[in-house]
């Protein structure tokens, strides 16, 4: 393209970082910063090992654990689970080996790696930023190109600072007016994934755009970012503006000083230009939105909270219905039931799509001089272990604890259950994370994505439930 | 990487869109630092019950199927989590190709990798492919990577597209890093004038 043309976010950020193009349009894309956590990178750094590869950039990457470890106080003790701990030895091993440096499990900048990278300032807008997790899209938030990558490319990474690419296609998502009360950027993102399906975005990059996208803080965009993969996008990106500079100004990694202004200035010039061409448009008004919550095993079941369970006999064709015969009977639902009837076993609060400071008040708004239901088991994870300080500072954990939600320690937990944190099968939980996928939360678990607010109210109610009808009963 | 050229084998139907990564192989079996053995956990919440024991009616189980070296599927396989482990799954199963209407990016970039050929052809060939796999131990189907064609048993030909980049490095069995490695004088360069426009990038 020539320089002439209206360019896009995403096409701006591609232009800086192409190394060099090869005769079949394939690009050589610089990498700004590279995130490594325990469960993807064992294999990349054991290859390393055996072509005798040094790390290229250890300044550029950091590692740290998340995915396996315990989220109760046994992690001051040890991983009990052999497995486990070899896996968080091994990225021990290799961060001491290669120079690569690393947050431990114990230190309190521990946790989620898609959290503390925007709070540690490492994450900033114009990069390109990777990690081996498909949710490394949270980080678009930042007006950055941050997408997931399979561990051979994390080894790629690693070895070369590049990744080999083709673009992707510019699509751009607005979501024009103000978001109603009790709504929030998970309840945009998944009516947007509602409405253009799980493959919706697939070889495309998203940029969200329009008035209600705007006019969300840093976490909000962070949830919405987050989920572009389940809507199967490469990767999903907010604009640099006045509210990302705010809130990266004074992070520990952020430029400082002289070097943060000449940053602004060049963040500044990011933002897509008028008239620039996108592949795809799609757009939202954010007064349709209500809250949402999924019914199904993909994030783009989801529905209203005042919805019913669909009837597989009104699906279009033979596949579909018998794709929705097979979620109902695993989901344990029938036709026509009201989503607000079905009874939840247990409620998470947390992951990376929604374990941050605000997802934290959200939800202790409603927990706030209430109290979990009976036989409901109610667990809040914060996201890093800055957000657990930064809760306890405000007393958050004290009306979690006083409403019968447990508090734990920072990683990511149940979204997976690659720790001990699991449904067992039948269970129905409420959950704050970003896949329904069967077995998600562990063998024969049914998971319900939402909000933060509405997933504290389906605590305290013992149900699924319209946030709307739940006041706060006392400031927090 | 073990080079692809071309591919007689068994197929097996999946008739089924978003096939996710986690059901390909279950995060609770992320949990290894090698890249092979993890075909005994492959598709395992469908393919066991809880006590271990197979299920019988899964495809995979059943005894026309297990030497299976292609699946048909149908949109948006391997959608979900960025794991690698479910090409690496695949592969220590043994299954070497996919066919699908379509795949997710991640997943579709890291079969690549790994010799792993992703067919992409449209959901009509797909159904009848999905036809021939359901045929058993006749369920035979050839894939050409160098003709780029896929021989349905009928001997009906299909040709499909691929990037010519990847099959290049597919056909020869390349490491990307050490044809990567051949650019680094253009990475350096690239890096000096980062570092001096940037330099909060390098601190």
């Amino acid at each position: 393209m020539s320089a002439g043309n209206p360019r896009t976010l995403f096409d701006k950020i591609w232009a800086h970082h192409v190394v060099e193009t090869l005769p079949d349009g394939t690009a050589l894309l610089y990498i700004d910063r590279h995130l490594v956590h325990e469960v993807t990178s064992p294999q990349a750094f054991e290859g390393l090992r055996v072509a005798h590869r040094p790390v290229r950039r250890p300044d550029a990457t950091i590692a740290v654990v998340d995915h396996n470890i315990a989220t109760d106080s046994s992690r001051r003790t040890g991983i009990l689970d052999p497995e486990s701990r070899l896996q968080v030895e091994t990225l021990e091993n290799n961060v001491v080996e290669f120079g690569v440096p690393y947050i431990p499990l114990l230190d309190a900048r521990q946790g989620i790696v898609h959290v503390i990278g925007p709070e540690l300032g490492l994450s900033l807008p114009g990069m390109t930023i990777v990690c081996g997790d498909s949710h490394t899209s949270t980080h678009g938030a930042m007006g950055a190109l941050a997408f997931g990558i399979g561990t051979s490319e994390v080894e790629h990474v690693l070895a070369t600072q590049t990744l080999l690419q083709k673009p992707a296609k510019n699509m751009r998502v607005s979501v024009e007016g103000k978001l109603p009360v009790g709504c929030t950027a998970k309840d945009i993102v998944l009516a947007i994934i509602g409405k253009i399906g799980t493959a919706g975005g697939t070889g495309h990059v998203i940029e969200f755009a329009g008035e209600a996208i705007r006019a969300l803080d840093m976490a909000g965009r962070m949830t919405v970012c987050n989920m572009s993969i389940e809507a199967g996008a490469r990767a999903g990106m907010v604009a640099p503006d006045q509210t990302t500079f705010d809130y990266v100004k004074g992070r520990t990694h952020a430029p400082q000083g002289e070097a943060f202004d000449r940053a602004v200035t060049w963040w500044s010039s990011l933002p897509s230009d008028p008239g620039a061409y996108f592949d795809k448009e799609v757009m939202l008004l954010a007064e349709d939105i209500v809250p949402m919550v999924t019914w199904g095993t993909s994030p783009e079941d989801v529905a209203p909270i005042t919805a019913t369970v669909p009837d597989p006999e009104s699906a279009p064709d033979e596949t579909r219905r018998a794709q929705l015969q097979r979620m109902m009977e695993y989901m344990g639902l029938t036709p026509g039931q009201k989503l607000t009837e079905l009874k939840v076993d247990v409620v998470f609060i947390g992951s990376c799509t929604n374990s941050r400071i605000e997802d934290m008040r959200a939800a202790a708004a409603i927990a706030k001089g209430r109290h979990v239901a009976e036989g409901v088991r109610a667990m809040v994870v914060p996201g890093s272990g800055l957000v657990k300080m930064q809760a306890e500072d405000e007393g958050l954990d004290r009306v979690f604890l006083d409403a019968g939600f447990e508090w734990r320690e920072a990683g990511c937990s149940m979204c997976l259950g690659m720790n001990p944190d699991r449904l067992t099968p039948g269970q129905r939980c409420a959950s704050t994370s970003n896949r329904n996928f069967e077995g998600r939360q562990g063998p024969g678990g049914r998971t319900h994505l939402l909000s933060p607010a509405m997933a504290a109210a389906a605590a305290v109610a013992g149900h699924l439930t319209d946030v709307r009808d739940w006041q706060p009963v006392g400031s927090v | 990487m073990k080079a692809f050229t071309t591919l007689t084998g068994v197929a097996a139907p999946l008739p089924a869109a978003n096939i996710d990564t986690d059901k390909i192989i279950p995060a609770r079996f992320l949990k290894t630092i090698e890249r092979t053995g993890l075909g005994k956990h492959l598709f395992a919440n469908m393919r066991f019950n809880e006590d271990g024991s197979e299920k019988p009616d899964f495809v995979l189980n059943q005894p026309a199927y297990r030497k299976t070296e292609i699946l048909i599927a149908f949109e948006n396989f391997g959608c979900g989590s960025s794991r690698e482990h479910a090409p690496w799954a695949l592969l220590d199963f043994g299954i070497r190709c996919v066919i699908a209407p379509d795949f997710a990016d991640i997943f579709n970039n890291n079969s690549f990798k790994n010799g792993i050929l992703p067919v992409r052809l449209s959901r009509e060939i797909c159904e009848k492919l999905m036809e021939d796999a359901k045929m058993g131990g006749n369920a035979r189907l050839t894939v050409d990577l160098e003709r780029s064609v896929v021989v349905r048993p009928n001997g009906e030909e299909i040709p499909f597209e691929v990037d010519a980049f990847r099959r290049h490095c597919l056909l020869n069995g390349l490491d990307d890093i050490a044809q990567t490695m051949q650019h680094k004088p253009a990475i350096d360069s690239f890096e000096a004038q980062q570092r001096a426009a940037q330099p909060w990038l390098y601190a």
